[in-house]
């Protein structure tokens, strides 16, 4: 575990959090506040049902057929609907085209916003201080942190998501994954790619896309 | 708020550390964490606005300190005894005292796939027509609120362009503090890096934030 890391994933003092977390829930239930299995049903949706391969979907559609793609663009909201998405934290979405002109990257400096209903939760880093400071000041350092180096006349556009509107990366389809089935596709489109910090691959497996 | 969760343009936190294949919990409380503040925020006691506020007002330096999840368990905590929910003994204790008020049903395991399909839809009704175009210039305002704002910090006088109309949304910057949803309409901003940044950076690249109404004035 590296330093940096431990501050914000919270190995630094396990046992408090959990033991004051564990007081709340019990008093919240003995008040009648809140209830244990919804709070389990809460946990199991987004530890098991709700996560990018939601966004990826939409993404191998987008790539496929391009009447989707137009209206992804156009009301991404509405588009992502047809494909029974939607919901807490992504009632209202953008979707932003990446092209060899032109590279998005999507961030929240002012807390951790994240189109939830289409990624999941987000990770540690999207929350970090460190990935919500640079994003906006220095996006092409975080990018060669990520591992890419974009060239200087690609055009970088930041997306902070400082209202309720969510920002969805809709990448470039590798030219190699040509006629490949919107399942196929699918299966290669990265958690990371949908931020804007990588591009998709093909034949990659899904790395950092899998939670 | 000038507070260190507007932390855009900030240095000194380091390195991105991203974690290969990171679980959505890395222990069970937040989980839990998560779930409580979801539950909770499903009664509409308060709002998501006052919640995001309720963080930001922990002091700076435990704000730094502190884990996301550790955040919003402290964030909560402050919530239940802010709103009457609960006393501060008792959130110690974890054991409701004689005689505390009982609360509202609470959400049930039942109500959980619609609550999370339902969403909180922030998006609002109004005839008013928007008082800025897309190609409009515009300026952020400077503004210092001690209270919420989604304006961030790095944006304030300077100028940008407005890039699309999103349409008519809650106002957080009053709706935190319970003053009401004072919907206006919402715009993406088109700022370029050198403008906000200065002549170092690379000149076609931008940031885009989105701004209300009660943020920016026409150039």
């Amino acid at each position: 575990m590296k330093d940096d890391q431990s501050e914000h994933d919270g190995h630094r003092m396990p046992s408090d959090p959990a033991l004051r977390v564990q007081a709340l829930e019990s008093l919240l239930i003995e008040k009648g506040l809140v209830d244990s299995q919804a709070l389990d049903a809460l946990v199991d949706a987004y530890e098991h049902r709700i996560g990018p391969h939601n966004g990826a979907r939409v993404i191998a559609r987008a790539w496929t057929d391009p009447a989707y793609k137009a209206r992804l663009l156009a009301d991404a909201t509405a588009a992502i609907a047809e494909l029974g998405f939607g919901g807490l934290q992504g009632e209202h979405m953008v979707a932003v085209e990446n092209t060899p002109a032109v590279h998005n990257l999507v961030v929240c400096t002012l807390c951790s916003c994240y189109p939830y209903p289409l990624l999941g939760l987000p990770p540690v880093w999207y929350k970090s201080a460190a990935y919500r400071s640079r994003a906006v000041i220095d996006p092409r350092g975080v990018l060669r942190e990520f591992g890419l180096e974009l060239p200087a006349a690609t055009q970088v556009r930041v997306w902070d998501s400082t209202a309720e509107l969510r920002y969805l990366v809709l990448p470039q389809q590798p030219a190699q994954t040509q006629g490949m089935t919107a399942e196929q596709l699918a299966a290669l489109v990265t958690r990371d790619a949908m931020i804007g910090v990588a591009l998709v691959r093909a034949g990659q497996e899904p790395a950092g896309g899998a939670g | 708020m000038n507070g260190v969760h507007d932390l855009g343009g900030m240095h000194g936190m380091g390195s991105v550390q991203p974690e290969r294949d990171e679980p959505v919990f890395h222990h069970r409380w937040e989980g839990r964490v998560f779930a409580l503040v979801r539950a909770m925020g499903a009664l509409g006691r308060w709002n998501i606005d006052a919640s995001r506020h309720q963080r930001e007002l922990i002091a700076a330096a435990d704000q730094l300190r502190m884990s996301y999840y550790e955040r919003w368990l402290e964030g909560l905590s402050q919530l239940l005894v802010r709103h009457g929910l609960a006393s501060a003994a008792e959130v110690a204790s974890g054991r409701a005292l004689p005689g505390a008020a009982a609360g509202t049903p609470a959400l049930r395991a039942a109500q959980v796939p619609a609550f999370i399909a339902r969403g909180s839809p922030a998006a609002r009704e109004s005839g008013r027509p928007p008082r800025l175009r897309p190609g409009q210039r515009v300026r952020a305002r400077n503004l210092h609120p001690a209270g919420h704002t989604r304006l961030p910090r790095y944006v304030r006088g300077k100028s940008g362009v407005v890039d699309r109309v999103h349409g008519v949304f809650v106002f957080p910057d009053t709706h935190a503090h319970l003053r009401g949803e004072d919907p206006q309409h919402v715009y993406s901003v088109r700022f370029e890096a050198r403008e906000l940044w200065g002549d170092d950076h690379v000149a076609a690249d931008a940031v885009y934030v989105d701004l209300w109404e009660d943020h920016l004035d026409a150039e």
